[in-house]
């Protein structure tokens, strides 16, 4: 059989093993397929021609390693992404907290923060933003700082807005930012609930109790094992009556915390009703 | 081809007429798994696969992570996100970059089954209006699968036989009403 990709299996073993060691970020729960995809991809947009300099420049150069995480995570993301999952957020989970003195939104997997600032809207539009603080982490330091800066391309703006208007939104989305050339710069009322920061799913711990985690398109790039513990650890940081979101291939149906848990009829949205053992 | 272990068929603008005409007169005990790709509008899934299994007495199932592919099972990629297959003949779905304009793309799952099932895949190019699925059809020759495209002139858009056609020269152009039993002899 004639070798058809530029990198074998055997080699993004060896890849994997490199980066753990090296720099400590392990990637071997990760699906293969998919990862296989994107480390070729990456490959191929560097021009590199030999696995051998591949490797040692992951191994050697700290600044590449960084591009080699941004690029082999997936960062695709928009601002009320799946209108329907954000109307039910409006309407059936957030006016839940009402009561509540002070709001924990835990945002795993925010990319460059689309979703965190679209949270932030609608919490505003519930007049809770000023007793929210929304955690946004992805294992990414190079999206966070794009994401720390809360602003997105202005030529993104008429779909968000539709996507916005889709979900319920009720005022003039064109309120929430001021046009800076290209960019569309979000409101420093908005920003200043938001702390972004990085945090590793496979390695590191729960750090508060949340009312809310949001973790859409994040499990699907990871094997059972990882789905099971990443849910654990969404269990272990998490309130009772507290909800938890997945993206919408996404499910906890598999895992012994379900049973915890009772899923809303719209959307992949659980609310953990018991603490259990 | 004696043996096959899956096919893929793609398609987009003018293939869900095609795959209505094909899948009435599958075989019920297929020993293959089907996977289809089809380019379409978000939040149709739903319409696609209720309407497909209408049409066929096997197993019409909206694909799902880690779901495990087996024979007599139709799989539709859902939209909006990559439809791969793990060495354990399981799905992956992946929610990156559009690969041709497409989420889900043809290329990427046409790809993704040469390196699992090689020569022991076929897989069908129906019509469409860009060229995905192309450089799909080149690695499933490459692996030395079976590649098929959909007669260009029966194409409501046929762009995309076409490009299939003059690029990698596929190994059988079959015409809409030839195709189920063609794929019913495959087994």
């Amino acid at each position: 059989m004639p070798h058809q990709t530029a990198i074998q299996d055997d080699e993004i073993e060896i890849l994997l093993n490199d980066v753990l060691e090296r720099y400590g970020y392990d990637f071997t729960g990760y699906s293969r397929a998919s990862l296989k995809r994107r480390i070729i991809r990456l490959y191929g947009i560097d021009k590199y021609v030999s696995f051998t300099e591949f490797r040692y420049i992951i191994a050697n150069d700290s600044s590449y390693f960084k591009r080699f995480v941004e690029q082999i995570t997936v960062n695709v993301t928009e601002m009320f992404r799946d209108p329907s999952f954000y109307k039910t957020l409006r309407s059936e989970v957030l006016p839940k907290f009402g009561t509540y003195p002070f709001i924990r939104v835990w945002l795993a997997g925010c990319s460059t923060g689309e979703e965190a600032f679209s949270i932030a809207i609608l919490l505003r539009e519930l007049n809770l933003l000023h007793k929210s603080l929304i955690y946004a982490t992805d294992i990414n330091p190079l999206v966070l700082e794009k994401a720390a800066q809360g602003m997105f391309p202005l030529s993104q703006m008429k779909q968000y807005s539709e996507n916005y208007i889709a979900s319920g939104g009720i005022t003039d989305f064109s309120s929430y930012y001021s046009a800076n050339y290209s960019l569309a710069k979000f409101n420093d009322e908005l920003k200043a609930k938001i702390i972004f920061s990085t945090h590793n799913l496979v390695s590191d711990r729960s750090f508060n109790e949340f009312q809310l985690i949001l973790c859409r398109n994040v499990l699907i790039y990871f094997d059972r094992a990882l789905q099971y513990n990443v849910l654990q650890l969404f269990d272990n940081s998490l309130e009772k009556l507290g909800y938890l979101a997945l993206g919408t291939k996404e499910t906890m149906d598999f895992s012994p915390i379900a049973k915890k848990y009772k899923r809303l009829e719209a959307g992949k949205i659980w609310r953990k009703i018991s603490e259990g053992l | 081809m004696k043996g096959c272990k899956a096919l893929v068929i793609g398609g987009s603008a003018g293939s869900l007429e095609i795959l209505l005409k094909i899948f009435p007169d599958l075989e019920e005990n297929l020993s293959f798994p089907i996977i289809i790709v089809v380019h379409r509008k978000q939040g149709t899934d739903f319409l696609l696969s209720d309407l497909l299994s209408s049409k066929t007495k096997l197993n019409v199932l909206e694909a799902e992570e880690k779901q495990i592919i087996k024979a007599r099972n139709i799989y539709i990629a859902p939209s909006d996100y990559h439809l791969l297959i793990e060495k354990d003949h399981s799905i992956s779905l992946d929610h990156s970059e559009k690969v041709n304009y497409s989420r889900p793309s043809i290329d990427v799952t046409f790809q993704s089954a040469a390196e699992i099932y090689k020569d022991k895949l076929a897989c069908l190019l129906l019509s469409g209006s860009n060229a995905d699925g192309v450089q799909g059809l080149k690695m499933v020759n490459a692996y030395g699968g079976l590649t098929l495209a959909q007669d260009p002139t029966t194409a409501s858009v046929p762009y995309m036989p076409e490009q299939a056609i003059s690029q990698i020269g596929v190994d059988y152009v079959l015409l809409p009403e030839e195709m189920a039993s063609y794929i019913n002899s495959l087994v």
